[in-house]
């Protein structure tokens, strides 16, 4: 069954608000060596044997899973 | 006057928009349930606060799939008059009735307090009552409230006078130390190429009465 997994980010030129809190607590914690931080989205979707799983998941990214305007998207597919 | 207040799963600000345009405006509303493949014909059609579908994925991204949205955007596309306000200025982006999208406040916070907003176009349905330049006292309550677009957007809407408040800070002037979520060129709320459809953060139905500290939300609900 063919399984996507996709990860979702913000654009690299847009400010990672929680990414920035949060590299800023590792720092608190002693970790000096975290140069930076970027949050996302994680999904994992299984998809039926038949069709084209890549542009099943290409278009489920463009159409809802992401936001063109500040997001940015990528993913693998893999039988399992 | 006919309004309507479209209830998604998750609104929790279609109460406050019913009572302001009912109760407050004199207006004739009515709710329409987030499934409801139809909308008649109404002089407004408000898109309210809110969590719709919990926020799920992005806030607005599920929301704007729900029945009734193809209804709204056919009654904006014949010229109809939308406003979103908060989680409804989500919905609009996401479902590219807006430009731009609303992502998270850059201090994080869930803000929830009343801010400053300049009146950018006056040349609207909705700000027609305002002076340009005037400055607005009105509530906000978000979480995901940073305004983001790209440039030639950006550029295109300063062109055009599709950004229509500002966060400012009391006396009018610019100041990023007013902008209370990090918003792109401090945009607190912008319209569509046709000036029908606009949507803006701050909540206008929850400033309609002296009592609630500002009644500067009442003529953005006043219509012709």
């Amino acid at each position: 069954m063919p399984k996507a997994r996709i990860y979702i980010t913000l654009k690299p030129t847009l400010l990672d608000a929680q990414g920035r809190t949060i590299q800023n607590a590792l720092h608190q914690l002693g970790f000096e060596a975290v140069q930076s931080v970027r949050v996302g989205k994680y999904l994992e979707i299984e998809l039926a044997p038949d069709g084209d799983p890549r542009a099943q998941i290409e278009a489920m990214c463009q159409q809802l899973l992401a936001n063109p305007v500040i997001e940015q998207y990528r993913y693998e597919v893999v039988d399992e | 006057m006919r309004a309507a207040v479209v209830v998604f799963p998750g609104s929790n600000c279609d109460r406050d928009a019913y009572y302001a345009l009912r109760d407050v405006l004199g207006y004739s509303v009515d709710y329409l349930w987030h499934a409801e493949p139809r909308l008649d014909s109404y002089d407004l059609v408000v898109l309210p606060g809110g969590f719709s579908y919990g926020d799920y994925l992005r806030p607005g991204a599920i929301a704007r799939f729900a029945p009734i949205m193809d209804a709204v955007r056919a009654y904006a596309e014949r010229g109809g008059r939308v406003i979103g306000i908060c989680n409804g200025f989500q919905i609009l982006c996401e479902a590219g009735l807006l430009p731009g999208a609303l992502t998270r406040n850059i201090g994080l916070k869930f803000i929830c307090k009343h801010v400053y907003v300049r009146v950018e176009n006056n040349q609207t349905p909705f700000t027609r009552l305002f002076r340009k330049g005037e400055v607005l006292h009105l509530p906000i309550a978000h979480g995901d409230g940073r305004y983001l677009c790209d440039e030639e957007t950006l550029r295109r809407m300063e062109a055009r006078g599709q950004i229509i408040f500002r966060y400012c800070a009391p006396d009018g002037s610019l100041d990023e130390a007013w902008n209370p979520n990090g918003s792109l060129e401090a945009i607190a709320g912008v319209a569509n190429e046709n000036f029908n459809v606009i949507g803006l953060m701050p909540h206008p139905e929850r400033a309609c009465e002296a009592l609630l500290g500002s009644t500067d939300g009442r003529r953005i609900l006043a219509l012709q």
